[in-house]
């Protein structure tokens, strides 16, 4: 293993054990983008360039994003001396170490592994795009579909108040068009 | 310790750590937070033996992060959409506080 891999690895895993436990929430979701863009990096030392520029983009450039946003719009001003963790939490904790330990042990016992990398294949854009366009096709039509699905849905659940509200505004909007002056005569 | 069992034993870490994450905030943003680095730690996996494994040039590791990425994108904007109507409910966003399926 490079040094550069064990120095983005120990970075990466640092920076995300601080955004799952740092107590002020933009903290955290700064911290998950430097363990985001760690990430990225290491797809890089993997020399897979066109996934770690999409995590770039996609992680770092817009789910980062969403998710700042999303802690400014759900700011609360409640007691801010509450605990950070939910009850219960040392058994959270011991399932992780639990499951961590059955990932590790597995992983350094299962003979048979590969051991060295093979000659590193060439994956430029073009390859990916063929591939994209012959083989995958079906998958990327199916995740076109899901993503125009899931983005609407999202705006739906997020969209102020829902229906009962756009309605009580056109009735309004009824209400007072009759009193109200002439839509010229308005706008001047 | 081969490179590939450094890759894993980074992924599955990042496992754990988003794991506990998820389970113990109280915070639902985090719960999500805890989730993507699940996910992402599942697509180091994907990366790492598709890199280290006998049919490189066949791209097929690749091709499966790409997708999963694309639907860990859409997972995040249909949950932060579900915690911000939650917290239009609630005025929080502690999970513990959500109790009742029908508000």
């Amino acid at each position: 293993m490079s040094p550069a891999f064990i120095v983005i690895a120990i970075v990466t895993l640092f920076a995300a054990a601080a955004a799952m436990s740092l107590r002020n929430l933009v903290h955290c979701a700064l911290s998950l983008v430097v363990a985001l863009a760690g990430l990225a990096a290491l797809y890089l030392a993997l020399d897979a360039q066109f996934v770690g520029f999409v995590q770039i983009l996609v992680y770092v450039g817009a789910v980062a994003i969403l998710i700042v946003f999303a802690v400014l719009l759900t700011r609360s001003d409640t007691t801010p001396n509450q605990t950070v963790l939910s009850p219960g939490w040392g058994i959270g904790i011991a399932i992780s170490a639990v499951v961590f330990a059955t990932l590790g042990w597995a992983t350094l016992n299962s003979p048979g592994l590969p051991k060295e990398m093979l000659q590193a294949p060439e994956t430029t854009v073009k390859n990916i795009g063929d591939l994209l366009m012959t083989r995958y096709v079906l998958p990327l039509e199916v995740i076109g579909l899901l993503l125009t699905a899931a983005l609407i849905g999202a705006v739906i659940i997020a969209m102020k108040e829902g229906p009962q509200k756009a309605n009580s505004e056109e009735q309004q909007l009824k209400a007072e068009k009759p009193s109200s002056p002439p839509l010229q005569g308005g706008a001047r | 310790m081969t490179p590939l069992q450094g890759c894993l034993l980074v992924s599955s870490l990042l496992f754990a750590i988003g794991l506990a994450g998820a389970v113990t905030r109280r915070n639902a943003i985090l719960a999500l937070v805890g989730i993507e680095l699940m996910l992402n730690a599942a697509n180091l996996n994907f990366i790492a033996f598709w890199r280290y494994g006998a049919h490189p040039e066949a791209l097929s590791g690749m091709m499966i992060v790409i997708f999963s990425i694309a639907i860990a994108a859409a997972e995040a904007a249909v949950g932060l959409a579900l915690i911000i109507a939650i917290y239009r409910h609630y005025r929080t966003t502690n999970l513990d506080q959500m109790k009742d399926l029908k508000g």
